[in-house]
Order: C-alpha cells, then structure tokens, then sequence
C-alpha cells in the first residue's frame, strides 16, 4: 500500500458564472522515500490538488465532488477538521512559493519553529528550542543558535525558505508537499534548496510531492512526474521514460520550450495559444486548440490516461496511431 | 529631546517625533495631575463656601471659586481625573470588545454579516445621541456613562480590526501556520492579532480622546455624570451663565479640555505617521 493514493479526485469552485472544475480525475500514489513532481502551467491545478491533500481548500467557493484520498490507509476527506489539523505538521507538511511572505514578520523565526514542535508535542521548551536549533543547522542556516532570535526581515530569500523547510520537517513528517519551493529564488539559491531536499528526503525517509513549472528542477530531482493541463493528468511516467519518450503531444511541446546550448535559435520554442480558461474548455481533450497533432475525432471525446508501457500512461487518442 | 542611543527603531522615530512629544508631554501633564488629585488639590471639590464665591482666581484660590464657593482648582483636577477614570476604562474595553468582534467578524466569514450589520446599524446614529439614549436607559452614574461610550465606540474599533483582520487572514503566513498545523485559535492569536495592533493603537489613542470629549458634551448637556459630580462638562455648564462675570469658571475646565484633546490627537497622529509604513516615505 502506497503512503499517499489520490484516486479520482473532483474539486470545483463556485464562481459568480457557476460552478468551475478546477481539478478533474486525478489519480496517483506517493511512495515513501519518493519524489514525485507534478508538471504543468499557472493553473493547471497542481495547487489546488496540493491544497486539497492538505485539506486547506477554501470552503466554500471551493467543493470537492468526488474522490477519495487516503494517507496511511484512511481517507482525509471524511476526516473531523480536529484530526485533519494533528495530522497537518507530523503527517503531511507543505512549504509554499513565497518565502518572503510565508513567515510572521512579528515573531523571530525560533518562535515559530518551536511553536510548531509545541502544536504538535507535549515537550519542554528547552527540548524544544534544541530541536528548533539542530533542524535550522539541517536545512543549512549557518550559526543557527544565533539566527533563532532573528525575524524574518533579516534574512534573505534563500534563508527564509530554509527555514520554511525546517517549520514544515521540525515535526518530522511522513508527506512534504513543496509548491514551487523554488520558483521565488535565484538559480543558485535554488540547485540548494533542490539539493537540501533530496538530501532530507534520504535522511529521513519522507516522500516529497514537488510541484513546479520547471522541467529542468523536475528532470534533477523527481523519481516519477505527473504532467498535468488545465485540470486533467494528461500523462505520467518516471523520470527517464518522460524525459526520452514523451508520449502526450502536450509534454513534448514543455520539453521542447527548454532552450538548449547546443542548439542555435532566435526566438525560443513556444507551445501556440493559452491555456483555456476553466469555463471556456474546449470539447474532447481540453489540449486539441493547441495541438499541433489534433484531428476532429480530438474534439469528439475526452481522451482517457491509458497506458502505453507499464509504469507509463497518457491521455492522447492518437497515440494508438503511432504518432 | 534625543533618541540617539535607543535601539528600537521604531521606538527611537517616535523620540525624533516633535509633535508627538509635545503630546506627550501634555497628556502627560493631565495623567500627572489627575493621578495626585488628592495631593494637589486637598480640598474637597465639593465643598460649599458661598461666602468666597465668584473669586477670581488670586493667590488663594489659584483658578478662583464658582457660584457656590467650590475651589475651581480642586474641581478641575478631580474632574481630570474622573474624566482619565471614564477615558482608560472605555478605551480597555473597547479595545477588548472590540477586537473580539472584528476578530471574529473577520476571521469567520459566517459571523461576518450578522456582527457586521449589528455594528453598521450602531454606526448609523451620531455618537452623541446614541451615548444620550443609553444613558437615558442606564442612569446617569459614571459607570453608566462608560458603558454608554463603550458601547458607542466598539464599532469602530470593530470595524478597524476586521478589515486587518481579513488582509491578515489571506496571508500565506497564515496559510503556512495552517499547514503546520495550527487549529483557529493559535493563528488568530498568533499570527493574526498581533500583526492587527498597529492600526488597533492608533485608533485607541484617538478613542481616548473621543471618549473625554463626549463624555464633557454629556455631561455640559446633563445626561452625564449628575451634579455636583466634577467633571470638566459640568463645571462648564454652571459656568456658562455666569460667563460675562466670572468667565474663568467656563474657560478654565474648557482649556484643560483641550489639552487633553489636542495632546492625545498629536500622540494619536505621531504614532500613525510612525506605525503606518505607507506614511513613512514622506517623512
């Protein structure tokens, strides 16, 4: 049994125009010790499954229509908030996009991290200061004793999303969902981070949800990647298979906007269009107004995710043909 | 007045503030006063001496007597401490009444409406005649008029802590707490509340200061606190007859009045300039 299945997951938002799908039929598992990264553009929906998994969606506008997801074998969506909120921290933890943002100007970022211990265990405060102490040297802060009575406004991006990490590892959980951990920082701020988490994921056996835009941090880091377009898995596999195979006409058209050095170009490859907004969602595979492959039968019927080698799905009608 | 040394940065733009030292220094002049009362002004505000009355203020009696005698100086140093007592009291709970009900007007979009509309409809009356008409129900006791101005005032000190309260509730800090697994309460006290004070303080120094006010108009209208009561309104509306003859009766209470009104507005206004950081640039 898998840490992490989501199975068929349906969330929707109400709108003022009506009721919006925001994420569609997801289904995937999370092995302990793995990193799976979900793929995909601004609104695609890796955020609100995230979100979802957390039990942090808004509620109301948002709703979830159907699915289940089970973390360690019971199902979070018909758990009491009370239990939801013990397991957010020691069960399932997640760092966001905005390290700037996501820390209390008010409280040195000690407070914070032991606060987090203290929600979650009935320890001393000197137990827990010392803990506070030795996950900000894990995550890499550099005198942390020091750096504890510190506020967020003294430290730099890179710094503040280490100790984000250390907020979300302190209570030492089983799940770590990262959405977009580095998309706010530098190049270099970022191949850490990327690192950092690899690393804690070895040392302490968590597996690791990434979400990100990037397919060079998804090509380092991810063992398994789930593309996702405009609410709808459109394709997985592992890591190599995606890379050197891509089978859905939507990931070869994000593998191909990666610049290469070796390759002399003017302008930079581009996937034509948008993605369409949830209302206005094309009939039959959502990703056909920008194909470059659709044919009239892509409009027809929504394509299912089938599998094409085991370990390897896609959701394209015209994979069968050998395109 | 320097502040060179004082570490706070917050604390050493307040020093470096001229108007808002000038205010308190005034306001702390009333305080001052008003809490040695029984040490300055050892004669009882209340006692009757018609043979010494309408005196002009002189070296015995240094702001003069009313139409009964009264020591003036005995009256208005009590009265400045009455009206401390009323401005301290509203201002606590106020503040504690009103932080509840904006915290949970804006933090629980549920509450929102029914708290919200409550609040608008007592917004709706002028200050003055809404603290009358509770008066009018309460009594007229100085535990009443506290009451009547707590209740005319929470609203808005509501109504400033809710609308921090639903910027502060989207805050992805907050959205971090929660994934950390913090329950409703830790982040409204945690991570909310304490990030909702700047504009909480400011608004309380103001209150102070709308809460002496109107309890003087209170009183000078004669739903306050009842004669021979003290306070700076009721000494003002003896005085007001007798205003050609013996004007140091009205204007005196009037002038401490306004020291206490314009000291706590350049406190109120130095605070703001220094907590609000969207001012800071024009400084």
């Amino acid at each position: 049994m898998s840490l992490l299945e989501v199975d068929s997951l349906t969330t929707a938002f109400q709108t003022g125009s009506g009721q919006v799908t925001a994420v569609e039929d997801i289904s995937f598992t999370l092995n302990k010790g793995e990193i799976l990264g979900i793929v995909g553009e601004s609104g695609s929906g890796k955020s609100v499954t995230a979100l979802a998994i957390m039990g942090l969606l808004p509620k109301p506008p948002a709703k979830i229509l159907g699915g289940q997801i089970r973390f360690d074998g019971q199902n979070l969506l018909s758990l009491p908030d009370r239990a939801m909120q013990r397991l957010r921290g020691p069960g399932i933890a997640m760092v966001f996009q905005e390290p700037m943002t996501s820390l209390n100007p008010v409280f040195t970022i000690g407070d914070q991290i032991i606060e987090t211990i203290r929600a979650h265990e009935n320890v001393s405060p000197r137990e827990s200061f010392a803990r506070a102490v030795e996950m900000l040297a894990r995550v890499g802060i550099p005198s942390p004793d020091k750096r504890m009575s510190d506020y967020p406004h003294q430290l730099s991006g890179g710094q503040r999303q280490r100790v984000m990490l250390a907020i979300a590892l302190v209570c030492r959980p089983k799940v770590l969902i990262a959405d977009e951990p580095t998309t706010a920082l530098d190049v270099t701020i970022q191949a850490q981070i990327l690192d950092l988490l690899m690393d804690l994921r070895d040392e302490l056996g968590m597996a690791i949800m990434l979400i990100t835009h990037n397919m060079g941090v998804i090509a380092e880091t991810a063992d398994r990647v789930m593309v996702m377009y405009a609410g709808r898995v459109v394709e997985q596999a592992d890591v190599g298979t995606l890379f050197d195979q891509p089978r859905h006409p939507y990931t070869r058209g994000l593998l191909s906007c990666v610049p290469t050095l070796d390759q002399d170009q003017d302008r930079l490859i581009a996937i034509p269009g948008s993605l369409p907004e949830p209302a206005r969602r094309p009939p039959g595979c959502r990703f056909s107004s920008r194909c470059p492959l659709a044919v009239a039968a892509c409009s027809e019927a929504m394509p299912l995710l089938e599998s094409v080698t085991p370990g390897h799905a896609a959701a394209c009608i015209r994979i069968k043909e050998g395109v | 007045m320097s502040g060179g040394s004082v570490s706070n940065p917050t604390l050493r733009r307040l020093l470096h503030h001229r108007l808002f030292m000038l205010g308190c220094v005034l306001f702390g002049i009333v305080l001052v006063v008003a809490a040695l009362a029984p040490v300055i002004a050892p004669v009882d505000p209340n006692k009757l001496a018609m043979r010494f009355k309408f005196r002009p203020p002189s070296q015995e009696f240094i702001f003069g007597t009313d139409n009964f005698g009264r020591s003036l100086w005995s009256r208005v140093i009590w009265g400045a401490q009455l009206s401390m007592i009323i401005g301290a009291s509203v201002v606590v709970i106020n503040a504690i009444a009103g932080t509840a009900i904006g915290a949970a007007a804006g933090y629980f979009a549920r509450l929102d409406n029914m708290l919200m509309r409550v609040n608008d409809a007592l917004m709706a009356f002028p200050a003055v005649l809404l603290a009358i008409a509770v008066t009018a129900v309460l009594g007229p006791s100085v535990n009443d008029v506290i009451i009547a101005l707590a209740i005319v005032y929470t609203p808005r000190t509501a109504r400033i802590v809710r609308s921090s309260v639903i910027v502060l509730r989207e805050m992805e800090y907050v959205q971090a707490a929660r994934a950390a697994g913090a329950g409703h309460w830790r982040i409204l006290r945690r991570h909310i509340l304490p990030n909702a004070m700047a504009p909480l303080i400011v608004q309380l120094s103001f209150l102070f200061a709308y809460a002496v006010l109107t309890e003087a108009t209170l009183s000078f209208l004669g739903v306050g606190a009842v004669p021979p009561t003290p306070t700076w309104g009721n000494i003002m509306a003896e005085g007001r007859q007798y205003m050609t003859d013996a004007p140091w009766i009205i204007t005196i209470p009037g002038a401490a009045l306004m020291i206490t009104v314009l000291g706590l507005n350049l406190l109120g206004d130095g605070l703001r300039d220094v907590l609000d950081p969207r001012l800071r640039v024009q400084q």
